[in-house]
């Protein structure tokens, strides 16, 4: 800094009284206003294609019938339905209002004697939660190896990028299976499983725009200034590669609920919850293809189908807003 | 002695025999490949046995064509890259031996400013914090008031209407304003400015310009320009080196060099530049051949092959030290074997002083 004896434009600044606190108000003020126009701005861009509107609202209203579960539900998903004359255990199943109008309820039941449109809303907890948690540490994880390994680079980067392509050499649902199986059947151990396989392709992703954002001049300008690493990564790279973050976290959304249909599916899923690839699995398993009960594994399918597909398409929007020359 | 401390006149850089190479291969594989061959591994000599003094207020330009490395000598000064060898020395202190303190001092007297300034600025940072960045860094008090004058001083006029203002609302002029207030804010005594003005408009240059000869002035900095134009160098610069492959072929008072160079180098150099008068005679120097393979150093001259003035072996076996020469009148120093070496120079080798200061002392060792 000046001493006396140097030319110096601010010397007469450095006597001054301090103005600490109108500044730090003022930062605050600017990160929240550089926040809100960039999310603002994005949603507005996100919010412009009908089909992506369409998909928001799909998984909004998820949303709430998850949170909503008790409230929504006739029934407990696992708590059996006697016939209503007799305290009798529904030996069959019983069918829904739109093929028997007598019918007290209205998805009809399960084999077992569960109600179905009960399954079905409480199966919405457990695909939103492997969605969600999934794709929170797809992300998380994927953005922070990405980034640690493209700015450092040398050994550290060829380590985790070895790590990287061992994983790529697993395929996600056999391994993920395996996985299961060893761990046993849970909703925990298949999140986990799934997050251990997914963070891959993100931090592959992450690694190659960190790799080009820390040769860009902005970044040896704050070298030059001194800024330390965690500085440079905080302040100049993670706010650049957080749109791409972003995305490969809504794919995820879709993989993972995708993924645990899948392995509840083939026998693996929690049996203390109900999703909904444990109804398409006890549907198999009671043969419901064969006896036409086709109220049992339509809905839990169609209610896949939705959440999946809202998940791409909203990730779909948001690769035209981080990439412009899709648009 | 703190780094802060400025003396009069004193010599506020010193490059020596500084030498940057880049190995090609780094890769796991390739470096367990060659421990399996036992091949050495391959290096660009991108500076390869640079040397020149950096008095305080004084500005040096380095000029060059493309991959000469004027680039990386400049990064390598505001230590962006870590010299493979070779010493500078900023206020007598080698860099490659100062502590943390040391080096937090000389980051906040050494800045750089960029040639691209729709890259140099981070586009989610607004003008005020990316200005207010290194004063965060070192912990400066009376962050708004320095940013504030910072920006006055770059021209930005009223400077709070800039402070939310984000680079892409900016014009290409603004933003290299906006890159020399940061780079003027921790009130550096060092810059090293790379192609400042080559990306602006041909109608904002002499804007900047202008600003970087107030700044100069008005701070006491000492400046080292790198650029391709010559014409730009002669209007910033007191003194005034090129540079071929990797090393310095004439360096010299500025005028010297542009009016009466001597190395071939120089001269097809300062003959490429237009002269705007079709009437005006001047021989033609044209270059031949290709720069030369900057991995497997042409041996001897490095110029040799393209050099118009081949005088036979001695240019291919034995590489021609920079140092004073007697065949002319100018005051600069070339590495060329046309010239006799200067008296001062013959004496101090007969007399095999081991006078490290000398500028050709580190080259004539080879």
């Amino acid at each position: 800094m000046a001493t006396q004896d140097e030319p110096s434009i601010f010397a007469d600044l450095d006597d001054g009284a301090t103005e600490e606190d109108v500044e730090s108000v003022n930062r605050w003020e600017r990160t929240l206003r550089l926040w809100r126009e960039t999310i603002g701005e994005q949603w507005r861009m996100l919010t412009d294609d009908l089909l992506v509107k369409l998909a928001m609202v799909t998984l909004t209203f998820f949303m709430a019938v998850a949170i909503f579960a008790p409230l929504l539900a006739p029934h407990g998903p696992l708590t059996r339905q006697y016939e209503t004359d007799a305290e009798i255990i529904i030996a069959d199943w019983v069918d829904p209002v739109f093929i028997d109008s007598e019918s007290a309820y209205i998805l009809g039941t399960t084999s077992q004697g569960y109600d179905i449109l009960s399954q079905l809303i409480y199966g919405s907890r457990a695909a939103l939660l492997v969605g969600l948690l999934a794709a929170v540490f797809t992300a998380g994880i994927g953005t922070l190896v990405g980034l640690t390994a493209g700015y450092y680079g040398g050994k550290i980067d060829d380590t985790l990028m070895r790590i990287v392509d061992f994983l790529y050499g697993m395929p996600l649902l056999p391994t993920v299976i395996i996985l299961v199986a060893l761990l046993g059947p849970s909703l925990w151990n298949i999140i986990f499983a799934i997050i251990v396989l997914q963070w891959r392709s993100t931090a592959r992703v992450i690694r190659s725009q960190a790799l080009s954002l820390r040769e860009r001049p902005f970044v040896k300008a704050a070298q030059v200034a001194g800024a330390s690493d965690w500085h440079i990564i905080s302040r100049h790279l993670a706010p650049n590669v957080l749109p791409l973050s972003f995305l490969y976290g809504a794919f995820a959304i879709a993989w993972a609920i995708l993924a645990e249909a899948g392995v509840s599916f083939i026998g693996l899923g929690d049996p203390n919850r109900v999703s909904w690839g444990t109804m398409l699995q006890s549907s198999r398993a009671y043969a419901a293809l064969d006896f036409g009960v086709w109220w049992w594994f339509v809905p839990p399918g169609i209610c896949i189908g939705l959440v999946v597909i809202s998940g791409f398409l909203i990730g779909r929007g948001y690769e035209e807003i981080t990439n412009p020359e899709l648009r | 002695m703190s780094l802060n401390t400025p003396m009069d006149d004193e010599t506020l850089l010193e490059v020596r025999n500084l030498e940057k190479h880049f190995q090609v291969d780094e890769g796991i594989i390739s470096s367990l490949l060659r421990s399996v061959t036992g091949a050495e591994a391959d290096y660009v000599h991108a500076v390869d046995g640079v040397s020149f003094d950096l008095k305080r207020g004084e500005t040096l330009g380095l000029a060059g064509e493309s991959g000469c490395g004027k680039t990386t000598t400049g990064m390598s000064l505001v230590k962006l890259h870590e010299p493979t060898d070779g010493s500078i020395r900023f206020r007598g202190r080698d860099l490659t031996e100062a502590d943390d303190d040391e080096l937090a001092q000389f980051r906040q007297n050494a800045q750089m400013i960029f040639q691209d300034p729709f890259e140099s600025l981070n586009p989610r940072m607004t003008v005020y914090d990316t200005i207010a960045e290194p004063l965060r860094i070192h912990d400066v008090r009376n962050e708004t008031a320095r940013v504030r004058r910072a920006l006055e001083f770059a021209e930005l006029q009223p400077p709070d209407q800039y402070f939310n203002q984000y680079p892409h609302e900016l014009s290409g002029g603004q933003r290299q304003r906006v890159a020399i207030a940061r780079a003027l804010v921790l009130d550096p005594d060092f810059i090293v400015a790379d192609e400042p003005v080559s990306m602006l408009d041909v109608s904002l240059r002499a804007g900047v310009l202008s600003l970087m000869e107030r700044m100069t002035e008005e701070f006491d900095l000492s400046v080292v320009y790198i650029s391709h134009d010559l014409s730009l160098l002669r209007h910033m610069c007191d003194r005034l080196a090129i540079m071929y492959m990797g090393k310095i072929v004439e360096k010299g008072p500025t005028e010297d060099v542009i009016e009466n160079p001597q190395h071939p180098y120089t001269r097809s150099l300062i003959n490429a530049v237009p002269v705007p008068d079709p009437g005006i005679g001047r021989e033609r120097v044209e270059l031949g051949g290709e720069v030369g393979d900057a991995i497997d150093v042409p041996s001897g001259c490095r110029f040799h092959g393209r050099c118009s003035e081949y005088i036979g072996d001695i240019c291919e076996t034995e590489e021609p030290p920079l140092e004073g020469k007697a065949d002319f009148e100018g005051r600069q120093e070339v590495a060329c074997h046309l010239y006799e070496p200067a008296d001062d120079v013959v004496e101090a080798r007969v007399g095999e002083t081991t006078d490290t200061g000398d500028d050709s002392a580190a080259s004539a060792d080879d």
